[in-house]
């Protein structure tokens, strides 16, 4: 064949690839099915003459050959089959209603499940099997009931609308709830899962929510329950409609058995709704799942009941004892500034009486000093005045702690000489930080 | 090649022509100098010959004659018997011959008892039997038509005749002086019928042949590959076909006639078969166009009967017959592991298929992208009646030359019977809207092995290196969900199908994509030319081992790698 043109471009050959010879096998091929090539057109005499090659196959290798072909042809007897009912095949047409569609054709465990294209290849399979053509040509007088029965049920099977019908009244079908007995041994998930997988037949919503097991979360089993609860059911009833008499001289009776079987109809499918909900009621009365639930939710009710009334109970404590830690701080903070403003009261009395103290000694220096005179000079009391008027002075000057060393400095001194130098200094160092002039001192530091 | 004489004392020419048998109908082909197959009308001018044969004080009528039999002379007339032959009693379904001479058990085979020479006896004469004398009278049709004594033919049969039936065949044909040089499946027949055609391009491509006949419709999905074709699915159905069709219309006309007679035609064989006909002809009307009257003399107790039908009214009728066919057409694809996405082409064979409203629906099943090959849909389509035999009549030509033990080597299993790939095998591409790159299938799954693909593959626009990986890859189908614009009131009412009533505000939409599986292999290709491009070659051999060949076009040189074949190649119970 001609190579096909591809508009779209290869890719980039990434970076960094190298590969011997530029090729990298990688993979294989996955398995292949056997099949026939159908042994026709010029393009196959062209294949068989290639394969063949002059050589001869056998008949073993027919056999051979044709061992692992796929098979495209089903069988026409097909896989149905089930022993036939002699009563069954007893049966009147006439009274087709009354048969078991399925069962007539062999179709009992399929049921409602059997696909079209099962339909049709049991038919034929009976159509074979009972024509009375057949029975007539091997000289049988035997009458076609059967055959009429197979026909009617082929006809309500293969019709969509007329199967439904059916299906709806299919009790053999129908899976019945569990006993309340066999409800108590247990098993609960396997008595009950086939029942709505049964039920679930006549849905309109496909597929069905199914029932689950001890597994199963909360919202699954909701989930299921309202589905059920809000079940859109095809299932009706006419099927088992009274027969409409069909002859045009009784009209008022045609009207009357009308009507008659519509309100059957409608009374039925009430019944089957109220069946319905009968049945999950009981289904979920007995469903421990619920119960489960409940119990997690209200043990989920009562934790968050209490965890409510702690977390007040602990907001209430919360509150006094932020109360009482303010109250408390408030208090302590009260205490501190009391303390505080006794020991300031304190310090600055000390400092007072340091100071004091401290005048005393740099007085009691000067004097201890001979007022600074030379040692037998006698001090007359201008001179006094004069150096206890330096001493107020520097006193006035200076700050307390200039104070409190300098009388330590002048502590235990009793030579005059020494204390003057002392003065002196602390003269010079007065003037000297500009606190006040030489001149201001009439004796001290001269 | 020539006729082989091996001291035989005839030195035959073979003059081989195609043949249809069907139950209902059957027709003749040849194919001529020019390659072309052409059906050939018998001596009253019909090319679709109900396959009937009738006798009246020992004179056979065949075709037209004898089914115009079945109103007067039906215990004596023979029809639909093709599916008898080959089969015991147990086995066969007699209801298509309730009007005619009806089937019964003879030995193990089965017979009609008719009156069939001029004595008063009844005999008891043999599906075989019957089935020789058919085919006698097409060949000497097709002789008569040639010019010269036709004397070999390819039978075209469904896809689930058996190896018996196929034996009975062969034999009945022999004795009819028509060697059976082969017979090939309907179906296929009607492939071949079209890739026959001068204008006929060989792709890869899954074609669906719908063959709705009188008695039986049957489906057959096959993968075409390289002019090579294999059958990957088939169903049959015998409750739906035309038979059921002109029963529609017998039941719909029997009512009228009813309504103004009070008598049922039905009730009266000769009124019935007198309906069945040209209900039959009233139906085929309606295939052309849109009314068609009906008329019988003497339709029962000797009132005449007319009436008109349009085809509206018809198709109202048939809805649940034709969605049933719909039906059966999906049914196979899924059998086949496809999807209704995968079909190319869809062959709409047999007589049934000139109903416009068949092939109306299918268009609505399948992708716009799928050609459905019938009257009502293509005007360059091949009359669906004459398919199987045109196909036939070009096989018939392939082999006339060929003597009995090249045809039967040629047919043998070792030959025909070949593994078949799983997947695609592609190369990936570079496309805006993916960044991992696009599979490009070469060679299409199912395609037999060993085979050869090829692509050639533009490269990135300024050239350079590139890279060729080859992948595995399969078929997915993507579903998008859309909003379906909420529309006013019912559908069109032409709507008459059974579509379910119950449909979803969302509509979905469904797009083929693929899916890239196992890595095969990467080759560079390298200083690829600005505008150059790249040819790939993907060589599959018969132990599915894999050459790959890629090369610049134009360019010397090139890559070539090996890939080992898989440790097992599964057989096909899948
Ligand atoms: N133009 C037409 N329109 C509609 N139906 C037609 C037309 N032509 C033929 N038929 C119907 O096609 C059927 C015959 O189809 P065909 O010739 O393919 O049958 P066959 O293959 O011989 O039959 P069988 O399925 O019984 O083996 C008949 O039911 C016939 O009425
Ligand atoms: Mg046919």
């Amino acid at each position: 064949m001609a190579a096909v043109q591809i508009s779209l471009p290869l890719p980039v050959l990434p970076q960094g690839w190298t590969e011997e010879k530029d090729f990298k096998p990688i993979g294989q091929l996955s398995s292949a099915t056997q099949r026939n090539i159908e042994p026709v057109g010029p393009h196959f005499l062209a294949h068989a003459r290639r394969k063949r090659h002059k050589r001869t196959f056998s008949e073993d290798e027919r056999i051979q050959a044709q061992e692992n072909v796929k098979k495209i042809d089903d069988d026409d007897a097909g896989e149905i089959s089930e022993p036939e009912d002699p009563l069954m095949l007893q049966r009147d047409a006439k009274d087709w209603k009354g048969q078991d569609h399925y069962a007539v054709l062999g179709l009992s465990k399929y049921r409602y499940k059997a696909t079209e294209s099962q339909i049709k290849r049991a038919h034929r399979k009976k159509d074979l099997r009972h024509h009375p053509d057949k029975k007539a040509a091997a000289g049988s007088s035997e009458d076609d009931s059967f055959f009429k029965c197979i026909q009617k049920a082929t006809e309500v099977l293969l019709d969509p609308v007329k199967r439904r019908q059916f299906d709806s009244v299919d009790e053999a079908a129908d899976v019945e709830p569990p006993s309340k007995k066999q409800a108590q041994k247990g098993g609960f998930f396997k008595l009950w899962n086939p029942v709505f997988v049964a039920e679930g037949r006549f849905s309109k919503i496909q597929p069905v929510p199914r029932l689950g097991d001890d597994n199963s979360t909360k919202e699954e089993v909701e989930d299921f329950y309202n589905f059920w609860y809000n079940f859109d059911s095809w299932r009706s009833f006419e099927y088992q409609d009274e027969d409409v008499p069909d002859d045009n001289e009784n009209r008022d009776q045609k009207r009357h058995v009308e009507r008659k079987n519509n309100n059957a109809r409608k009374k039925k499918k009430t019944e089957d709704t109220a069946r319905l909900r009968a049945l999950v009621d009981e289904c979920l009365q007995g469903d421990e799942r619920i119960k489960k639930f409940k119990k997690q939710e209200r043990a989920g009710k009562d934790k968050r009941r209490l965890d409510r009334e702690a977390a007040e109970k602990k907001e209430k404590e919360d509150k006094i004892k932020a109360a009482e830690e303010q109250e408390r701080l408030r208090k302590e903070a009260e205490e501190a500034s009391k303390v505080e403003r006794a020991e300031g009261r304190k310090a600055k009395e000390a400092a007072k009486n340091a100071v004091k103290k401290n005048k005393r000694v740099l007085k009691g220096s000067v004097k201890d000093g001979n007022y600074l005179l030379p040692a037998g000079q006698e001090a007359g009391a201008k001179r006094i005045d004069e150096v206890l008027n330096d001493v107020e002075a520097v006193m006035a000057k200076i700050e307390p702690e200039e104070m409190a060393l300098l009388a330590s400095k002048l502590n235990g001194l009793k030579v005059a000489e020494e204390i003057s130098t002392v003065w002196s200094e602390e003269v010079k160092r007065l003037v000297d930080a500009g606190k006040f002039k030489e001149v201001d001192m009439k004796v001290l530091g001269k | 090649m020539g006729a082989q004489e091996e001291g035989e004392e005839v030195p035959h020419e073979i003059n081989a022509i195609g043949i249809s048998f069907g139950n209902s109908n059957s027709s003749i082909a040849y194919t001529s100098s020019e390659g072309k197959a052409e059906v050939i009308a018998n001596e009253e001018g019909d090319r679709y010959i109900p396959s009937i044969l009738s006798y009246i004080e020992g004179e056979e009528y065949h075709g037209t004659q004898a089914k115009s039999q079945l109103v007067r002379n039906s215990q004596n007339t023979v029809a639909y018997f093709r599916d008898y032959l080959g089969k015991d009693f147990d086995s066969i379904d007699p209801t298509p011959c309730h009007a005619s001479a009806h089937p019964k058990k003879h030995e193990s085979t089965v017979a009609f008892s008719i009156q069939d020479t001029e004595s008063d006896s009844q005999n008891d004469v043999t599906v075989s039997e019957i089935t020789t004398r058919h085919i006698r009278r097409l060949a000497s049709s097709a002789s008569d038509y040639l010019g010269k004594k036709v004397n070999a033919a390819v039978i075209s049969v469904p896809t689930n005749f058996t190896e018996a039936q196929k034996e009975a065949m062969t034999k009945a044909s022999q004795a009819a002086g028509v060697q059976l040089l082969q017979m090939i499946s309907e179906p296929t027949a009607a492939v071949l019928a079209y890739d026959a055609r001068s204008d006929a391009e060989i792709k890869d491509k899954i074609i669906v042949v719908a063959d709705f006949g009188g008695t039986r419709s049957d489906i057959g999905v096959i993968a075409s590959r390289g002019g090579m074709y294999s059958i990957l699915s088939t169903s049959h159905d015998y409750e739906t076909a035309g038979a059921q069709l002109d029963q529609l219309l017998i039941d719909h006309f029997a009512k009228e006639f009813i309504k103004k007679n009070k008598t049922d035609p039905r009730q009266k064989p000769k009124s019935l078969a007198k309906l069945k006909l040209e209900a039959e002809a009233t139906k085929k009307a309606l295939s052309l166009g849109g009314n068609a009257s009906l008329s019988i003399e003497s339709l029962a107790d000797g009132v005449d009967f007319a009436s008109t039908i349009n085809r509206t009214r018809y198709e109202m009728l048939a809805a649940k017959i034709f969605g049933s066919l719909t039906r059966m057409i999906e049914d196979t694809v899924r059998k086949a592991d496809l999807d209704i996405l995968d079909v190319d082409e869809v062959i709409l064979s047999g007589g049934t298929s000139h109903t416009p409203r068949i092939s109306q629906n299918l268009q609505r099943l399948f992708s716009p992208k799928t050609r459905i090959l019938s009257p009502s849909t293509l005007p360059t389509a091949i009359d669906p009646s004459s398919l199987a035999a045109r196909g036939a009549a070009i096989q018939a030509s392939l082999i006339s030359e060929f003597d009995k033990e090249d045809i039967e080597q040629s047919t043998h299993p070792m030959v025909t019977v070949t593994p078949h790939l799983r997947n695609a095998i592609g190369v990936m591409v570079v496309s805006d809207d993916t960044k991992k790159g696009l599979f490009t299938a070469l060679v299409e799954k199912e395609t037999a092995v060993p085979c050869r693909r090829a692509g050639i593959f533009a490269a990135p626009r300024e050239g350079g290196d590139v890279m060729v990986k080859v992948c595995e890859g399969a078929r997915d189908i993507k579903v998008t969900k859309k909003e379906k614009a909420k529309t006013n009131g019912k559908a069109a009412s032409d709507d008459s199908d059974l579509d379910s009533d119950d449909e979803e505000d969302e509509e979905e939409i469904r797009e083929k994509i693929w899916k890239v599986g196992t890595v095969l292999a990467e080759a560079a290709i390298k200083g690829v030319k600005k505008g150059g491009k790249v040819e790939v070659t993907v060589h599959v051999g018969a132990d599915l081992g894999v050459v790959v060949t890629a090369r610049e076009v134009g360019a010397k040189g090139g890559v070539r790698g090996n890939l080992d074949k898989p440790r097992l190649v599964e057989n096909g119970s899948a």
